[in-house]
This record gives C-alpha cells, structure tokens and sequence, in this order.
C-alpha cells in the first residue's frame, strides 16, 4: 500500500485529510469519532472569546435533483468556553497521540493572541491556525476577514503569534480579495509556516420571495454569509493554484474548499497542496466519507505508480501557463458516436442558440442523430459538456500536432491582429448565417 | 386460494383496486422532475396526442411553479388530470422518452403531469379568461372527454354551450370504462367539477339525444353541433348461449362494477373472451373482484393480441391465465352459463382457421365477452348527410372536426373507433377550433 503520511509545515499527519475548522469540530466527542473513522487531523472550531448564534444558521442551494451543491452560514466561531475545548483537546491527544489536532484562533489584542497561544499549546495542540477569514460576524468586529483582507494587518499578527508560538503556524486566507497572492505573501512575511485557503466566500444564497426576506431568515430578518460546498471548489482551487505557483510565498499549502471525493483530493494535491480539509461534505454526510477518500487516494497511487503523497504534491502545477502561451495551432473538433447518441437534441441548440451554428439535425427527423458541421466547429467543447450520454460527443484533434503557435509568439512576430478590421481576427473565414435567417420566412419582410 | 378476497366493503374494493400511479409527494415530483434533460424539439411531446409542452412543464414544476405547470398543461388538454393517470404512457410520451434509449427508466411524465394539475384541481386556480359572448350557441351531445374539452374551448372562444347526456354523471368511459385501479371515479369526477366551475357550461343529464325530433330541436336551436357519443354496447360474437345467465359484455361487466363496486357479481370460474385492452382489463377486474380462476381467451397468437404489453403484463401479474389460438364455438350451459367450447386455431394468411376435431371445454361459471362494442349507427343514420365509414366511424375532415354534414362536428371514439381518452380530449378541443373558424 503506498504511503499516505504526509509533514505538514512540520507537522506529521498519518494521512492528509484534514477536518477544517467549523461544526463538525466543535466538541472532542466529534474529533475523536472522526479520527477513529480514519481522518488524519482535525483543525478545531475557531476558539476565542466564545459568542452567541442565532437560529436559524444555514441557507442551502439545490440544483434539480441534488441537495446542498452550496451552503451558506451566518455562524460565528465556537460559542464555548475555552477551558471546555482545552479539556476536550488534552482528551483527544491522550487517546490520539498520532492525529495531529490544530487550534484555529482568532482574537484582537497582542495579549489575547499570546495568551490563547499557550494555552492551547499546553493542552497538546500540534500547530495553531490563524483565523484571518471568516466573512461574517467577526469581520465587522475587525477579526477573521477584516484582517485577511488587510495584509499589513495580517503580517503584523502573524508577527506576534511567531514571537511566542512553539508549533507551526498555519494562517488561513479569506478568498473576499481581489488578489490571493498578497496575503499569502503577507503571512510569509509574518513569519507563518504555512498557509491554508480558502475560507468561504461572502454570499447570499436566496431570498425567500414570498416574505421578501434572504435566506437563512432570522426572525424576519437575514444576513449576508459564508459560501463552500462543491459549488466553491473552482475558485479555491485556482486560488491555491495561485499560492502555490508564487516565489513569494514559498510555504506549504492546506487545500480546503467543496472537497468531497477521492478525485478532489488528489486535485488539490496535484495544484500544490499537502493536506486537504473538508467541512461541508462532512456535515452532510458525515464522517464516513474518509474511507472514499482513503480508498479513492490508495488506488489512484497505486494505478499511477506514487509511493509516497509527496511525490503528487504540485505535479500539474507545470502544466499551468499564461494563456499568451497556449498553441493556437492546435485544433480540436466535435464528434458524436452515433451509435450512443439518444436524441436529446440538446448538443444541436446549445451549439445554434449558444456556440457556432455548427450542428445540423438529421433531415430524418425521427431519427434525431444530429451531425457536425466541421467546417463551422470551433473545438470550443460545450456539446461534448451539454450531452447527457457518457463519452457520446468526443473532441478529436484535427491539426497536424507539429506546429506550436502561441499569442506570445505571434506577438514578437508581429502576426496579431492590430487593427479594428484586420484580417488576422481568429473568425476570418468563419461562416455564419445572415441576421435575418434567424426569423421564420413572415417575419423576414420588413 | 386466489390472490384477492372478494371484497365485501368499498374500502376492501378500493384496497383490491389500489391505485398503480399514486400521486407524487413533493420530493418526488423534484426529484424526478430534475431528471428531465429538457430536450430540443422533445420526442415525447411529439408521441402527446395533444402535443403538451411535457419539457416546459416539467421544468416548471422543478423551478417551483406548479400553477404554472398546470396552465401549461391544460392549454393544450383540458384533461390533465385524467390523462396523467389513465393514458397509455408506456406507448405515449414516456415511450418516446429519450431515456429510453439508454434503458434507463424514462421521465414518469403522466404522474408528474397528475402532480401539477391536481393543485389547480385541489386550490381551484382559475387559469383561463372566457372571452366575451359572441352570441352564438353549440350543442354537444356525449358528456365524454370528447363533449367536455370541446365545451371547454368552446366556452374561451365565447361560445354558449349546452351538452346533452344520456348519463346522470358526466365524463363518459372515463367514470364507466376506465380501469378503477387507473383511477378513482372520484379524482375524475373532481376534475370535470373543475372544468365545469371554470368554464360554465351546461349539462343535460339524463337527455339522451334519440329521435328525429330531438335532432331536430337541436339543429334549430344551436348554430353547431358536436358528437362526442361515443361508441355502444358490446358486440356479439354470434355464437350459441350468448344469452345465457352470466355471459356478459365486457363494457357492460366494467360499467355495473365501476358503480357497484364490492356488490358486484362476478363468478368463481371466469373466462374473458378477446384479445385487446378491454379483455385485460376485464380480467384484472374479475380477478380482483375475488374470482378464483380467470382465464383470458384468444382466438389468435399471443403476438397479434390488440393488447399493449404492459397491460397484458398486469392482467398476468394479478394471476390471470392466457389461452391463446382458442376460437369460442358455443357457450355452454342450460339457464346458467356453465362452460365454453372452444377449437385451436391456426393463422393463415392473417385468417384465423380452425382445427378439425381440436375442441374442447372449459368448464367455467362465467363469461366476459371484451369483443369489441358497436358504433352509434341506429343514432347517427338518423343525422342527414352524415357519412360513415366502413367501420361505422364518423367520417371528419381531420384538421376541422367538421363532419359530411358542416354544421356537425365529431370527436372521439365515434370517429376512431375507440381509442384513449386523450385522443377524445384532442379531438374535441381542434373541433371547437373548427366550429368557430365555420361560424365566423
Ligand atoms: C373498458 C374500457 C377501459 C378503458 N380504459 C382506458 C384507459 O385506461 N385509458 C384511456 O385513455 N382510455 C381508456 N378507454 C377508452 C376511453 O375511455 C375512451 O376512448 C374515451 O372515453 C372516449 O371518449 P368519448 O368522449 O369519445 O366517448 P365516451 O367516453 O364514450 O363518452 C360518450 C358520452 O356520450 C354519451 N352519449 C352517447 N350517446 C348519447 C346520446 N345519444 N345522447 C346523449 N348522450 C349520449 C355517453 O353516455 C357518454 O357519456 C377505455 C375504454 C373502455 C371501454
Ligand atoms: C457553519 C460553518 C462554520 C464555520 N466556522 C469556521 C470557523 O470557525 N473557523 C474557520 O476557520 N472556518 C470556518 N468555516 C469555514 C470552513 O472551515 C471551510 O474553510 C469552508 O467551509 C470551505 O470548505 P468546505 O467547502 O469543505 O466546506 C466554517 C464553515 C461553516 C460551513
Ligand atoms: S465544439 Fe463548440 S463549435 Fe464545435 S460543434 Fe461543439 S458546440 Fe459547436
Ligand atoms: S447531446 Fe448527445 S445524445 Fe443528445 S443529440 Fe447530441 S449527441 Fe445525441
Ligand atoms: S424526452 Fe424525456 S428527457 Fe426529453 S424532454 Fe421529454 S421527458 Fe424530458
């Protein structure tokens, strides 16, 4: 079996799946079930002075038939007194001496940062987080993103805890800024270890549209919140793209963000993270998912020949460019297996309403197969993406595979397009149909 | 011991008669309303006789907008209801279902169609206007799916439409015919309570349309007239003891049981002569009625039956037995009906040919005879220049309704010879259409 422990900044983890800090560790009842169901750490509910929750917390987005895609929460850090957590973390650490426990904190003064410090060091944390990135709540009490979105602030607190801090600190980004990179750099500068990202994204997930209220309602009355789940994934892990493939930041990185399955994870991986943390998939489904995630890692190492996680950690990473140096020469195009093709149409509309006019429909209408117009398709994917059958419509390469061509090439050569109507534009030669076609022969008479 | 004990109150006969497409509960109705991949130019609306905007309304009923579901719906049949619940859809929309294609089971389209339309039904949601009175005034005669939808259209184009039924109750085979484990007479009764809040038409009960003098009445009061009679009753085979005590006609069998419910009389031993849906049904009925042997007999092959599969399917599974290339000689008995003689029977050339010296008997208490029901004739002879075809079936121009006579128009089973419910709600909706491009 290959090897799943990973260091983390320092730290030893038996596997890389991490909670994150929110409900699901809240309690050392939660964290000791969740290592004994095979999760290698757990990031603490975010201690402090402890605050009060409304009721109720939570706004969901459904798609169709699936529940919570998203999650919105209006919830604060962890409403218990700290002597509990450090009773219940000391706890932990005698029956789990192996799984590291992380204590996420957020408080204001230099004081209190150095002071919880060591008190959660004394009751056996193995790293601290630092909370620079709750959305909500905290924020307008200058905590949590106030401060991640604040680098100077950031790198100035990341400073004090370092003065007395004994284990790796981790600080955890706010994704609500406009560049991730500066106060990935900014904790660098700070002195943190490592950094982990993102936290949730500031939202609003509906509005109950017959009391006029968002959700989640309060008492008639609603808030902005924090957005994660699957529908988050995209935008973490560009961000943690973003982090790993900066010189000025450096550190290791905790991937967290809609992780759910076995395939996440080992996106995170390839992007540059070194653990992962889950909390959305968590609440719904509980703590069982890790042994999909264990058996999911395990297979694709094996299947891939990695003996150790370390040698996953950031592998796509090369393979991510600037878009100036993509080949422009290389040309993919639409094509649909016939035999799999159900007749759903749905590859013909999306391509005439909201591509390139380049399908056509079967002139014998009861067979619906629709065909490709090759000359019109652009290889741009979206029937491919759109068709409800597995492996049905396929992008085949069309270009001879010899030539490489980027932007940035044709730019040093002078061969882009410079004027308004040059003829160097990509759809030169492009056919598409007349405006008026678009209207039934009675509407064409003006 | 057979599977079903005779039912001895209306709750054990509903029990035996369970329904096959329950309503949805609202996670369900998401759930599979999610499913639907919202095709181009969908199949399945292609395979609605009344060409419903099944993808639109399903998406409706997805996007939480159940009241607009049901408009979409009822614009193009005003049967809604009904349909989702009695329509073949095994051979309809769902057949044509894309899904289909992949042997995944298709989108439930008739119990989705039932979900959206049974909150108009239940919160009485008005969703169409009447148009103002044009002044003119339509007969229709039947009080069918056929009658019913094309006073509904009739009364939004501004018609004033009166229907005269020779039933006390309305909604023709659909309370009389139709399977009651299909549907309750009750959820169909509701329905056209609605229709009929909604639309504000009239109905004669009790006024069969019979004379010349009738006719008359009619033509000189009502600037149209629509047809929606039907078909009549069970045809005879022509052979031997049909007369007997206990050999009965499958629509009137259907009809006494759909009113009598558990005092229903039905034999120990019955025997069901036919080959099509109605012969499935009258078995799955006797069976549930408590008879201990229900035996369905064919003159033809298993194959030629008339039969869509999926009801022969459930006549089967309620423990029904199928004797096939079984041509009925003579029913047995002296007052009673006590047994059927039967001969095999090869097909040639299409024609059924008997066996010499292959009969036999099989003894039985009761017969069924699902073997199809005559047209209206003795009526419809009386209507001058109305043309008939071979089958008895109204001749109709088919894009108007309109019949050989312009002021009559005709719509269902008395034009196609006994189709689907839906087909009726089509036909009496593009009559209308048809009455009041004649009348303009
Ligand atoms: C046993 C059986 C089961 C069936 N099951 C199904 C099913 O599961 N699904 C399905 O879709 N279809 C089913 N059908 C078919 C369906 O019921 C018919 O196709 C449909 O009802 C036809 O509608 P219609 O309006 O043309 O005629 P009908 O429903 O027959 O209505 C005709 C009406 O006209 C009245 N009438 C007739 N003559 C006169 C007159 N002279 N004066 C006044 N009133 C008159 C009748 O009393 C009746 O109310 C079934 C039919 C039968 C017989
Ligand atoms: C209800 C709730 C409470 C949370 N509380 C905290 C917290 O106290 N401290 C913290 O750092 N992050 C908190 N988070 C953010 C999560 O740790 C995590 O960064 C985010 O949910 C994205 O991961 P996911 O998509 O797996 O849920 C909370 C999230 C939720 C849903
Ligand atoms: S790849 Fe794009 S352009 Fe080509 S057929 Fe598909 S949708 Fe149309
Ligand atoms: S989307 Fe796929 S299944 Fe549907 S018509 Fe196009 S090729 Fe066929
Ligand atoms: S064919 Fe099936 S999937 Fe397609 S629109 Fe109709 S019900 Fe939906």
């Amino acid at each position: 079996m290959p090897d799943l422990s990973v260091n983390f900044a320092g730290i030893q983890s038996p596997n890389p799946f991490w909670l994150a800090s929110a409900p699901p560790t809240n309690s050392g009842y939660q964290v000791m079930k969740a290592f004994d169901a095979g999760w290698g750490g757990a990031v603490w509910k975010t201690m402090g002075i402890p605050i009060v929750n409304v009721s109720s917390r939570y706004g969901g987005v459904n798609y169709k038939d699936k529940r919570l895609v998203g999650l919105n929460n209006i919830e604060l850090i962890t409403d218990r007194p700290l002597k509990d957590n450090l009773r219940d973390i000391e706890e932990v650490k005698k029956y789990f001496p192996n799984h590291p426990v992380i204590a996420s904190l957020m408080v204001d003064s230099r004081d209190e940062w150095q002071q919880i410090i060591k008190d959660v060091e004394n009751a056996g944390s193995d790293g601290l987080e630092l909370n620079f990135g709750c959305p909500h709540g905290m924020c307008e009490r200058g905590m949590g993103s106030a401060v991640g979105q604040e680098p100077k602030i950031l790198e100035r607190i990341t400073a004090w805890v370092k003065e007395v801090a004994t284990t790796p600190v981790i600080v955890k980004l706010t994704p609500n800024i406009t560049d991730i990179r500066e106060p990935a750099r900014a904790a660098r500068a700070g002195g943190s270890d490592a950094i982990s990202l993102i936290n949730t994204i500031q939202s609003l997930v509906g509005v109950d549209i017959d009391n006029f209220v968002p959700y989640p309602v309060v008492d008639g009355l609603s808030t902005n919140g924090g957005y994660c789940g699957p529908a988050i994934k995209p935008i973490a892990l560009n961000m943690v793209k973003e982090c790993a493939m900066d010189p000025g930041v450096g550190i290791p990185i905790s991937g967290i963000g809609g992780i759910e399955n076995w395939r996440d994870v080992v996106e995170y991986l390839l992007l540059g993270s070194t653990t992962i943390q889950v909390c959305t998939a968590v609440m719904h489904y509980g703590f069982g998912i890790v042994r999909e995630l264990t058996a999911g890692l395990e297979q694709y190492m094996l299947d891939k020949g990695f003996n150790s996680v370390d040698q996953m950690i950031g592998k796509a990473l090369p393979n991510v460019k600037p878009w100036e140096h993509l080949n422009l020469e290389y040309q993919v195009k639409a094509q649909i297996e016939d035999e799999l093709c159900i007749g759903c149409q749905l590859c013909y509309i999306a391509c005439e309403d909201g591509a390139h006019q380049a399908i056509r429909l079967n002139e014998n209408n009861e067979l619906r197969i629709p065909s490709i117009i090759e000359e019109n398709c652009v290889g741009c994917n979206l029937c491919s993406l759109v068709c409800p059958v597995d492996n049905c419509i396929s992008m085949v390469r069309t270009d001879s595979g010899k030539k490489i061509e980027t932007w940035h090439q044709r730019t040093e050569k002078g061969s882009i397009p410079t004027t308004w109507n040059d003829k160097r534009a990509g759809g030169v030669g492009h056919w598409i149909p007349e405006p008026k076609d678009a209207l039934k022969q009675d509407k064409k008479e003006l | 011991m057979p599977e079903f004990r005779r039912p001895k109150s209306e709750a054990d006969f509903h029990k035996n008669f369970e329904q096959i497409k329950p309503l949805m509960s609202k996670t369900e109705a998401n759930q599979e309303s999610g499913r639907c991949l919202f095709c181009y130019d969908a199949p399945c609306v292609k395979a609605c006789p009344t060409s419903i905007d099944i993808p639109l309304f399903i998406r409706q009923i997805n996007n939480g907008n159940l009241s607009g579901s049901a408009k979409t719906i009822y614009a193009a049949n005003y049967f809604g209801r009904i349909c989702g619940n009695v329509c073949p859809t095994e051979v309809l929309c769902e057949g044509a279902c894309v899904f289909e294609k992949q042997n995944i089971r298709p989108i439930d389209i008739g119990r989705l169609q039932t979900y959206a339309t049974y909150n108009s039904i239940r919160n009485n949601k008005k969703h169409f206007e009447l148009a103002a009175d044009n002044g003119k005034k339509v007969a229709i005669i039947g009080a069918g799916p056929a009658g019913i939808s094309c006073a509904c259209e009739l009364r939004k184009l501004g018609f004033t439409v009166d229907i005269f039924e020779a039933k006390s109750q309305p909604s023709g085979l659909t309370i009389y015919g139709v399977a009651p484990y299909k549907i309750t007479n009750e959820d169909v009764l509701e329905e056209v309570a609605y229709l009929q809040e909604q639309f504000q038409f009239k109905i004669h009960y009790n006024s069969a349309i019979q004379s010349k003098k009738d006719l008359a009445r009619l033509d000189s009061e009502y600037d149209a007239i629509f047809l929606g009679i039907g078909l009549g009753s069970t045809s005879g085979i022509g052979i031997k003891g049909e007369n007997l005590d206990n050999c009965i006609g499958a629509v009137e069998f259907i009809e006494n049981m759909k009113m009598e419910k558990h005092d229903t009389k039905i034999g120990k031993n019955v025997i069901v002569l036919g080959g099509g849906n109605t012969a499935m049904d009258a078995a799955s009925e006797a069976a549930r009625l408590g008879a201990e042997t229900v035996m369905l007999c064919y003159r033809r092959s298993k194959i030629e039956m008339r039969a869509y599969w999926f009801e022969y399917d459930l006549a089967k599974s309620v423990g029904t037995r199928g004797v096939f290339n079984a041509a009925p000689l003579e029913i047995i008995g002296t007052s009673h009906v006590e047994g059927v003689k039967f001969a095999q029977t090869e097909i040639i050339d299409g024609k059924v040919k008997i066996l010499p010296g292959s009969e036999f008997i099989k003894p039985c208490d009761m017969v069924i005879k699902a073997t199809g029901q005559e047209t209206q004739v003795n009526l419809l002879n009386q209507i001058d220049k109305i043309k008939l075809d071979k089958n008895g079936c109204i001749s109709i121009n088919l894009e108007t309704g309109q019949t050989t006579n312009p002021k009559y128009f005709a719509g269902g089973d008395a034009i196609n010879g006994g189709k689907e419910v839906v087909n009726a709600a089509a036909d009496g909706k593009k009559a209308a259409t048809g009455i009041n491009q004649f009348l303009q």
